[in-house]
């Protein structure tokens, strides 16, 4: 076995969804951030970035626990599906979510702030609400930080270790991505299998990338920064 | 089929001349050590009134209270009997709901969008296609309809300008807001700008705040011209009643005068750039005559002179030698204390307040009854309209 397939599969479905949500979860999130005049702002800019520094085994730890049966959240669940959510897939969607949070909602943020406030007075003497001045000027001025928000979440669930060791363990099918894969193939002296996968991993999120910075020089052409 | 449709809503009961724009508001910005106050009460009635003053008299602040992209600190703004904003009854719509143009001083177009969906950006909850007749009107009133499917980035100054005054008329607002919008223009296209833009208020009749802080452009408007100056109007009326050098300047200055004396203009000497007037309050038998520096004023025109009690010199003998062109003798009337000056009252025909210190008091020996001579420099002269 060389290139563990099925693992790849589920990690792209892992950072398809994940990355999906923080979309959704983001733009409310980094909107708020952005615009907000509440004094409280920064505990919040710096819960969002916490992912950033803290060890992932630290975050993943929290997550299991928060996840056990022996939490409200956990028992919640248990009771609703029968399941705990600790080992499975939709516990790594949620561990994923949390870590992978900074990278959606920084650049979003620092794109919607990168908006130029009197677009959106003009917009409001326009008689725009807030959202139709959201979706109609802030978002298509933002499209760079979008690009670079979602892609950045992508790649960087793609890639992750340490908190799918922790949520997920190494189940696999339900919780086994490509990172552990390529740490069990190294456990196991496989090298060659290894590098092949780890080579895949590097060629996606490279192109990933790739494409994201050349589509961000395209976005610049109608941002507000020419 | 495009002046039908601009027009058709001043028909269905608004009358020009019906509703004015009055505001008075207060407005603090800043910590104490930058601190700004905006203290303004005025009325712009349909038509072109010109907001004047120079960099930093708070003309934006004011547009943004009035446009509710700032909300005062007090009193209220009413469009006809609309109210927009009162601090008493806790009312204040915000600047979606208010129906008021604004145009930017760098015009804020959407740079994703073209002009046509610029302009009708404001019309989204009107179906797509009075949509598209309304737009194409303002297009064709402004001129600019060949520009439709180009950004904002790919067209001129000068059509950019008319691009934001299309985008915020094609709404219909019961106020256009004007921030210094053609400043950046040559007055040709300048010019055609505002007579495309008053053809325009002929059918709509209502009220335009045009903010400016070049004296070329308010004359050229030639429109009511209030003068705004750290956050206080100080002056109001038309612009050669107003702005006529150093007219503004002084009037700006009102305030801080402690003489201030009826005058008529006796002589003109354009070739030395004064003037004589005779303070015509002057009691019988003493006529007081200043020189003063010269304003575009006929002989015989009657205006104010203000000047300052610390800009007066006193001197106890007849001076002479000196650069001041005004020498007027007179005798003390009082002496007052306040503070550290001293407040003299001095009776030369006309009574003139003149501040000293305690030292030059005590130096000269002043007392009431004593002679004494004022000495005033020409352009300590301040003149004002009447």
């Amino acid at each position: 076995m060389a290139i563990d397939w099925q693992a790849f599969w589920l990690t792209l479905q892992l950072a398809v969804i994940v990355s999906a949500i923080l979309f959704v979860i983001g733009l409310p999130v980094a909107y708020w951030i952005a615009f907000s005049r509440a004094r409280w702002k920064f505990l919040v800019e710096a819960v969002v970035a916490l992912p950033i520094v803290l060890p992932p085994t630290v975050l993943g730890f929290y997550v299991l626990v928060a996840l056990g049966p022996r939490s409200p959240l956990g028992r919640w669940w248990l009771t609703l599906t029968g399941h705990t959510l600790a080992f499975t897939f939709s516990g790594l969607v949620i561990g994923s979510i949390l870590y992978s949070l900074p990278f959606a909602v920084q650049p979003f943020v620092a794109s919607f702030s990168g908006v130029d406030r009197k677009l959106i007075a003009a917009s409001a003497t326009l008689g725009a609400s807030h959202l139709r001045t959201f979706l109609r000027v802030i978002l298509p001025l933002s499209m760079p930080g979008l690009i670079t928000g979602g892609a950045l979440s992508f790649a960087h669930t793609m890639g992750e270790f340490g908190v799918v060791l922790m949520v997920g363990g190494n189940i696999p099918g339900v919780t086994r991505t490509v990172s552990i894969d390529i740490f069990d193939q190294v456990q196991a002296s496989n090298y060659a299998a290894a590098n092949q996968t780890a080579v895949l991993l590097l060629v996606v999120c490279f192109g990933l990338l790739s494409l994201v910075y050349g589509l961000n020089r395209k976005a610049w052409l109608f941002g507000p920064g020419r | 089929m495009t002046e039908p449709d601009i027009s058709a809503s001043v028909g269905s009961g608004l009358e020009p001349g019906s509703r004015p724009l009055q505001a008075k508001l207060r407005k603090s910005l800043g910590t104490s050590a930058t601190a700004f106050s905006l203290d303004v009460e005025f009325t712009a009635n349909p038509g072109f009134s010109i907001l004047f003053g120079p960099s930093g008299a708070g003309k934006t602040t004011l547009l943004d209270c009035i446009a509710g992209l700032l909300t005062p600190d007090a009193e209220r703004i009413v469009v006809g009997d609309r109210v927009l904003f009162d601090a008493a009854q806790g009312m204040n719509e915000p600047p979606s709901r208010r129906n008021i143009g604004y145009v930017f001083q760098d015009l804020a177009l959407f740079p994703h969008l073209t002009v046509e969906e610029n302009v009708e950006y404001g019309l989204a909850h009107l179906p797509r296609r009075e949509r598209q007749q309304r737009a194409a009107a303002v297009l064709d009133s402004f001129r600019i309809r060949q520009l439709a499917r180009r950004r904002p980035k790919g067209i001129s100054g000068g059509e950019r300008q008319r691009v934001a005054l299309a985008r915020a008329l094609v709404t219909d607002p019961q106020v256009l807001l004007l921030d210094e919008p053609l400043a950046a223009l040559d007055a040709a296209t300048k010019s055609r700008i505002v007579d495309d833009l008053r053809a325009w208020n002929q059918g709509h009749g209502i009220p335009i705040l045009y903010v400016t802080h070049s004296r070329e452009e308010v004359f050229a408007l030639g429109e009511r011209v209030l003068v705004l100056d750290r956050g206080r109007i100080v002056a109001e009326g038309t612009p050669h009643e107003v702005l006529e050098a150093p007219w503004q300047e002084t009037v700006a200055q009102l305030a801080g005068f402690e003489n201030v004396f009826d005058a008529r203009v006796e002589s003109r000497h354009e070739d030395r750039g004064t003037m004589r007037c005779r303070l015509t309050d002057s009691t019988v038998g003493t006529l007081v005559e200043l020189e003063t520096p010269l304003v575009r004023a006929e002989q015989g025109t009657l205006l104010h002179v203000g000047i300052r009690a610390g800009d007066i010199l006193l001197a106890i003998t007849p001076p002479s030698g000196l650069s001041a062109r005004n020498v007027i003798p007179g005798r003390i009337a009082s002496l007052e204390r306040r503070d550290v000056i001293i407040s003299a009252r001095v009776e030369c025909g006309v009574e003139m307040e003149v501040h000293l210190t305690l030292a030059a008091r005590d130096a000269l020996g002043l007392a009431p009854g004593r002679e004494v001579w004022l000495v005033i420099k020409t352009h300590s002269c301040h003149l004002m309209h009447r």
